[in-house]
């Protein structure tokens, strides 16, 4: 058994959990053996385990209300344990922040090893292969593990979301013996953004320190995303001086995005920043310093004043 | 109680990387304390100097002969006392997370500090996988701690935000930029630092092996088409860009 476990939020089914999928099912095609069971993990999830099992073989639901605040050692307890009695050969969690946080104890407990942050996988004699970036994104690994259990967290973005399959899965109720909660939390702040999500973003617009400040993110950044259909990101300069939320982040310690076009307005090019967007198909750079790091890595560039060229572009983009 | 901060040397942000037999060869290159990992230093001295009860806090590196230099400037910011387990070996997360456990429980560390994804290896684990070794609770990518008796609370960041959590000792919390600003380390501090115990462990002694096989490595780089337009007609300029965009890249509509 494959073993998946979903991401979901709001109620709905994330785009990592299908992707997740996918490597499943390479994995299938490679001889390793299914079936391809998806663990949903939560309170009131039963519209999220309709959309899992449109996908797996079959899917186990544990609808439970200590699952209803996400937990380390909750996620990572109930994971063990499913795989255990389901004798899972490969356990698969979202290389998400959560994911890639219980997915390590969740290799603990099963004495398995850990193959983290994937890009690719693949069957291999009586294991598993895998690619995975190293050195701030710069370096390519190739990475194997042999085990009766193999846990591995999959890189959001790099496998092809799942389509449906011809006939939906099963559903099962299931049981958990789950820890009791040792950490609790005094209060939560949830970063949303009327836009894109920057994960599931096929464009997106960054600001950098050379925007300028606060505002011009408002003349400049957001028009030109929602002219393009775009999530705004940022980078931990914007982001350190108080003009964006954490949340837009882009780069070692933010998020990591690989979307088909990144826009960089005003972006110098750490390296920091650019282990977290340098895997963008398409890169745009647009920076008055014709010297920034960022025009290394661009395949489109624009040298010149942001507040000349972004109102030009905003424009031009409304046809 | 003793906090235990874990450090790992690695390349500066800056330095060049370069591959040599399929491998990555640090041979020359600049290597530096991890910044995340600094974070986590720092938090520790700051907890003490604000009133926690902090006997001693102490600086654990696993790796080669070159990790004395990140361990003496974790003395020289203020640590009391260095664990160098030396080994040219090259573990994975999860593996050495058993080193870190053993020494945890040996020097009866109560609080375990460490980046929340160091600059070479690209993981998250290590400080989750020692958590479960210990049995302990985990506070990863926090950027506010405080230490009130046995009691941590902070603020860190999740899937879609952050949360403020609080969670009793023992515990490991993963660090990361925001937490705090790493001091330098003050020349005095440096010579004093030169007397502070730095422990050799032999990795034999602590059962870790692999579990992952290293295969190889390659720097792909990817071929960008580098062309760069002359903004000094912005009109054109942007024209030009936008039907390089939905007509050569067919990336925007």
């Amino acid at each position: 058994m494959i073993l998946i476990v979903a991401e979901h939020s709001g109620g709905k089914l994330g785009k990592a959990t299908l992707e997740m999928v996918t490597a499943a099912r390479q994995l299938t095609e490679g001889g390793r053996e299914g079936p391809i069971t998806v663990l949903v993990l939560g309170q009131g999830v039963a519209g999220v385990a309709g959309e899992a099992a449109a996908v797996a073989d079959q899917v186990l639901v544990a609808d439970n209300a200590d699952l209803a605040q996400y937990s380390a050692e909750a996620w990572a307890a109930a994971t063990a344990q499913i795989a255990q009695e389901g004798k899972a050969h490969t356990v698969i969690t979202p290389g998400s922040r959560s994911g890639r946080e219980y997915a390590p104890r969740v290799a603990v407990k099963l004495d398995a090893p850990y193959l983290e942050d994937v890009i690719s996988l693949q069957v291999s004699g009586a294991g598993l292969q895998a690619q995975r970036y190293t050195y701030l994104a710069r370096v390519t690994e190739t990475v194997q593990a042999e085990g009766s259990v193999i846990v591995v967290s999959a890189k959001p973005g790099s496998f092809a979301p799942a389509a449906p399959a011809a006939q939906p899965g099963e559903q099962y109720d299931v049981d958990l013996d789950l820890p009791p909660a040792r950490v609790s939390i005094t209060g939560k702040s949830v970063e949303k953004s009327s836009r894109v999500a920057l994960s599931e973003a096929d464009v997106i617009v960054t600001g950098g320190r050379g925007v300028g400040n606060a505002e011009n993110f408002g003349r400049f950044v957001e028009p030109l995303a929602d002219n393009l259909g775009a999530g705004v990101g940022a980078t931990r300069a914007v982001v350190d001086a108080g003009w964006r939320p954490y949340a837009e982040q882009v780069g070692q310690t933010g998020k990591t995005v690989q979307p088909q076009a990144y826009i960089a307005l005003g972006v110098s090019g750490a390296v920091q920043h650019l282990s977290g967007m340098g895997k963008s198909k398409y890169i745009v750079a647009i920076n008055k310093d014709a010297e920034a790091p960022i025009f290394k890595v661009a395949d489109y560039g624009i040298v010149g004043d942001i507040n000349e060229i972004v109102p030009a572009l905003i424009e031009a983009s409304k046809r | 109680m003793k906090i235990l901060t874990l450090i790992r040397q690695v390349p500066d942000a800056e330095a060049r990387v370069r591959l040599s037999g399929g491998s990555v060869d640090l041979e020359g290159t600049t290597v530096v304390m991890d910044g995340m990992d600094e974070y986590g230093v720092e938090a520790a001295l700051q907890l003490r100097e604000g009133g926690a009860a902090v006997d001693e806090i102490v600086a654990l590196a696993i790796g080669p002969k070159r990790n004395e230099d990140v361990l003496r400037t974790a003395l020289a910011m203020g640590v009391d006392r260095a664990v160098h387990v030396e080994t040219d070996e090259r573990l994975d997360a999860v593996a050495l997370s058993k080193v870190v456990a053993q020494v945890a429980q040996a020097e009866q560390a109560e609080l375990i500090l460490v980046g929340g994804q160091e600059a070479d290896w690209d993981s998250q684990a290590l400080g989750a996988a020692t958590a479960e070794r210990l049995g302990w609770p985990q506070l990863t990518w926090t950027n506010e701690l405080k230490l009130d008796g046995a009691t941590l609370s902070g603020r860190h960041d999740v899937d879609e935000g952050n949360e403020s959590f609080e969670a009793a000792l023992p515990a490991v919390v993963t660090t990361q930029q925001g937490l705090n600003e790493p001091r330098y380390p003050t020349l005095p501090n440096i010579m004093k630092a030169k007397k502070k115990e730095l422990r050799k462990d032999d990795l034999a002694t602590y059962g870790a092996a692999a579990k992952v096989k290293f295969v190889g490595a390659e720097i792909q780089t990817r071929a960008r088409l580098n062309k760069v337009i002359d903004g000094k007609d912005p009109q054109a300029a942007a024209a030009e860009l936008l039907d390089l965009l939905r007509n050569e890249a067919k990336v925007i509509k």
